[in-house]
């Protein structure tokens, strides 16, 4: 059963991507990226990262889809609808993506072969996805004296345990990404207004 | 049974549509949205192996992949805008100007 799903999904990424490529118009390269990016969630899903998958649907699909659609609203795509939209090496492209194909599927096999992949044995058990345990020391007033004693609890839920590696284990990181976020807003706000003269 | 061999040759068949897209096509917003197809190849190796080796971080890490991909598409898109005000298209050729 799991198998059906995963070849369904699979499929519907794999066709979701061949779309973005293949497609002219830069609306329907969003709508098979869209596809792409719910099969890409719905993976997620299956693969015990449910709360990733739930980032995948509100961020790609969500926002940065309406980005895309909203840039290709603002650049006026059909006064370039008639003129070819492959670049002028295209063939050479497509060859250096089948070759480029060819060397990571050949290292996949090969590394398959020789067992590096397979010696990775039967998967874990998926509850470790789903919980974690947590360390923290409690202090208590006994009697006029501080106590304090390490209490170990465990949290179940894969939310809880991503929670608790973002901001437990990789807090600085975190909070490097959020100051990234708020330089990349300032950046697209900067890059959007109207200063630029237009040249040709 | 599906293996984290399955999801890795997954993974490696849309980064190379993803690249391919990148070579082959003239359209800024097209070679944009092939970048996020990469992004997301990554993604799904990193969640496979995750998944495989019943470790959380890879996990943390797709969070963290999925924060940049947004930035890297606020500040694509933006310069695609800019692109298309100063050009009036936003087709790759069109951007030759450090062409020797």
């Amino acid at each position: 059963m799991t198998a059906v799903f995963f070849w369904l999904f699979a499929a519907v990424v794999v066709l979701g991507a061949v779309g973005v490529v293949a497609m002219r118009q830069p609306v329907h390269s969003a709508l098979f990226l869209l596809l792409s990016f719910l099969g890409v969630a719905a993976l997620f899903v299956m693969a015990r990262a449910e709360f990733v998958g739930a980032v995948q649907v509100l961020v790609y699909a969500g926002g940065i889809m309406v980005l895309f659609l909203f840039t290709i609203m603002l650049v006026n795509v059909r006064r370039t609808a008639g003129e070819p939209f492959l670049h002028t090496q295209a063939g050479a492209g497509l060859v250096a993506g089948f070759v480029f194909l060819a060397i990571i599927g050949g290292t996949v096999v090969a590394s398959y072969r020789v067992r590096a992949l397979s010696d990775l044995g039967e998967p874990a058990s998926p509850a470790r996805l789903a919980s974690t345990s947590i360390t923290r020391t409690v202090t208590e007033v006994v009697d006029g004296k501080k106590v304090s004693t390490t209490v170990t609890e465990d949290v179940t839920g894969n939310s809880q345990a991503v929670a608790w590696g973002l901001y437990r284990d990789y807090l600085l990181p975190f909070e490097v990404a959020s100051v990234f976020l708020l330089v990349a807003m300032i950046g697209a706000v900067v890059l959007g207004k109207r200063t630029m003269e237009r040249v040709d | 049974m599906i293996g984290v061999t399955h999801y890795v040759a997954l993974s490696f068949v849309l980064f190379a549509i993803g690249v391919t897209g990148v070579l082959i096509r003239r359209n800024l917003l097209t070679v944009l949205m092939s970048i996020e197809l990469i992004l997301n190849a990554a993604n799904l190796n990193l969640i496979a192996f995750s998944r495989h080796l019943g470790d959380l971080n890879g996990q943390l890490f797709a969070v963290f992949v999925i924060t940049l991909a947004a930035g890297e598409a606020a500040i694509g898109l933006a310069i695609i805008i800019s692109m298309y005000r100063l050009k009036g298209s936003v087709n790759l050729d069109d951007a030759a100007e450090l062409r020797g």
